[in-house]
C-alpha cells in the first residue's frame, strides 16, 4: 500500500458531542486561528478523536483549536484557540 | 437530545453495506448532506456512539434513511448491518451540521465527488435535488473498489437517465466491469479534468469519503483551478470510533 494514514477526521465530526454545549450548528461557524490568523469554517478543521477527548486543529498550521472532555458528569471545553467563533443565528427561527 | 427511531425497512445495498430507514416521530427534517449520531447502550450500561450520513432526501415522513458500511472491526456497524430488525428502536443525536449541506435554493452546477461510502450524503442532494425538482446541473464522480461495491445503482441510474443534468462517472479502483475504458486506479487529475465541471464555472464541490481520499480529491480539484471556498469537505473513517 503506498498510502498514507491520516489520523484526523473533521469538525463535521464533532459536531454531535458539540451539540451538548452549543445550540447553534458549529460545523458552518467562522472561526480565527488565534495562531495563524486563518478564519475557517470549523468544518474544516482536523478533528483528532482517538484519545479520550477531542482536539481541533487549525486545517493551515495545525495548531490547537479547541479541546473537549467529557469525563464522570463535567465536560470542559477549551477554546484559546480561537480568538472568536461567529454562528449564524437564522437557524433558531428554522428549527423552532 | 437523543431522540428515538423506530426501524421499519432494511435494504442490503452490497453484501457489506445495509441501508436503515428509521421512523422518527419528533423529526424536525433535515437538509441533504447532515448526518447524524446513533448511540447503542449495552445492557451493562456501556454506549458506543459512531456518526452515520443520512441518505434520504428531508420529507415529511418524519423518515430517515441511513446506509452502514460493515466495518471489519468495528463495534457498531456489524450490529447494525446483520443484527438490527424492523420494529427495533435506536437512538439518534441529530440532524447534524449545516456546512456540508445542499439545498434546493442552489442554482449552481454542482460537483459531487465519493470515495466509497462517502456516496451517503451526496445521494441525499442527488435525491433531494429530483424531489424538489431542481434543474442545478449536477455531476457526480463515484471513486468506488469494484463492481459489486455500488451503491443505489439501479436508482442512480434512473434519475441520470431521466434527467440528463445528473450525470455518473465511475472510478473503480480495484476490479472494473468487463471492457471498462478506464484500467482500475483512483481518481487522477486527467479523470478530474474529463469528467468535472471546468473551474470557470465555479462549481460548488463536495467532496466525501475517507481522509486520504477526501485529501487527494480537494487536492486535485485545487489544482485544476477551484478555489477553496468552493470545496465542501466531509471526512469519516475509523478514526472516528470514540474508545
Amino acid at each position: 500500500m503506498t498510502s498514507y494514514t491520516y489520523d484526523y477526521l473533521d469538525g463535521n465530526a464533532a459536531a454531535g458531542e458539540l451539540s451538548k454545549i452549543f445550540v447553534l450548528d458549529v460545523t458552518a461557524a467562522e472561526g480565527q486561528c488565534a495562531h495563524c490568523g486563518a478564519i475557517k469554517h470549523f468544518a474544516e478543521a482536523h478533528v483528532y478523536m482517538k484519545g479520550p477527548g477531542i482536539v481541533a486543529r487549525c486545517a493551515v498550521c495545525e495548531q490547537v483549536l479547541l479541546r473537549l472532555v467529557d469525563i464522570r458528569q463535567r465536560m470542559l471545553l477549551d477554546v484559546r484557540g480561537m480568538t472568536y467563533l461567529s454562528l449564524e443565528t437564522s437557524q433558531l427561527e428554522e428549527s423552532s | 437530545m437523543w431522540r428515538v427511531g423506530t426501524v421499519v425497512a432494511l435494504h442490503d445495498e452490497t453484501p457489506t453495506a445495509r441501508s436503515i430507514t428509521l421512523e422518527v416521530r419528533d423529526w424536525p427534517s433535515h437538509v441533504a448532506g447532515q448526518h447524524v449520531d446513533v448511540r447503542l447502550t449495552a445492557s451493562d450500561g456501556y454506549t458506543a456512539v459512531r456518526s452515520y450520513s443520512i441518505a434520504s432526501a428531508p420529507n415529511s415522513e418524519r423518515r430517515v434513511e441511513l446506509t452502514v458500511e460493515r466495518l471489519p472491526d468495528g463495534e457498531v456497524s456489524p450490529y447494525l448491518t446483520q443484527t438490527v430488525a424492523v420494529g427495533d428502536r435506536l437512538e439518534l443525536r441529530g440532524p447534524i451540521g449545516g456546512w456540508f449541506v445542499w439545498r434546493p435554493e442552489q442554482t449552481d452546477p454542482i460537483q459531487l465527488i465519493a470515495g466509497g461510502s462517502g456516496l451517503v450524503p451526496l445521494m441525499a442532494m442527488i435525491r433531494s435535488r429530483a424531489l424538489a425538482r431542481s434543474t442545478a446541473q449536477f455531476r457526480l464522480l463515484y471513486s468506488v473498489r469494484e463492481p459489486e461495491a455500488v451503491f443505489y445503482r439501479d436508482e442512480l441510474q434512473a434519475l441520470s437517465d431521466q434527467d440528463h443534468s445528473v450525470s455518473l462517472t465511475y472510478a473503480y479502483t480495484r476490479a472494473t466491469p468487463k471492457d471498462w475504458p478506464r484500467p482500475p486506479g483512483r481518481i487522477d487529475a486527467a479523470l478530474i479534468a474529463n469528467t468535472s465541471w471546468p473551474a470557470r464555472l465555479s462549481p460548488t464541490c463536495y467532496v466525501c469519503g475517507p481522509t486520504s481520499f477526501v485529501e487527494s480529491a480537494a487536492g486535485l480539484l485545487i489544482a485544476s483551478g477551484n478555489t477553496p471556498d468552493k470545496i465542501r469537505t466531509e471526512r469519516f473513517g475509523p478514526t472516528g470510533e470514540k474508545q
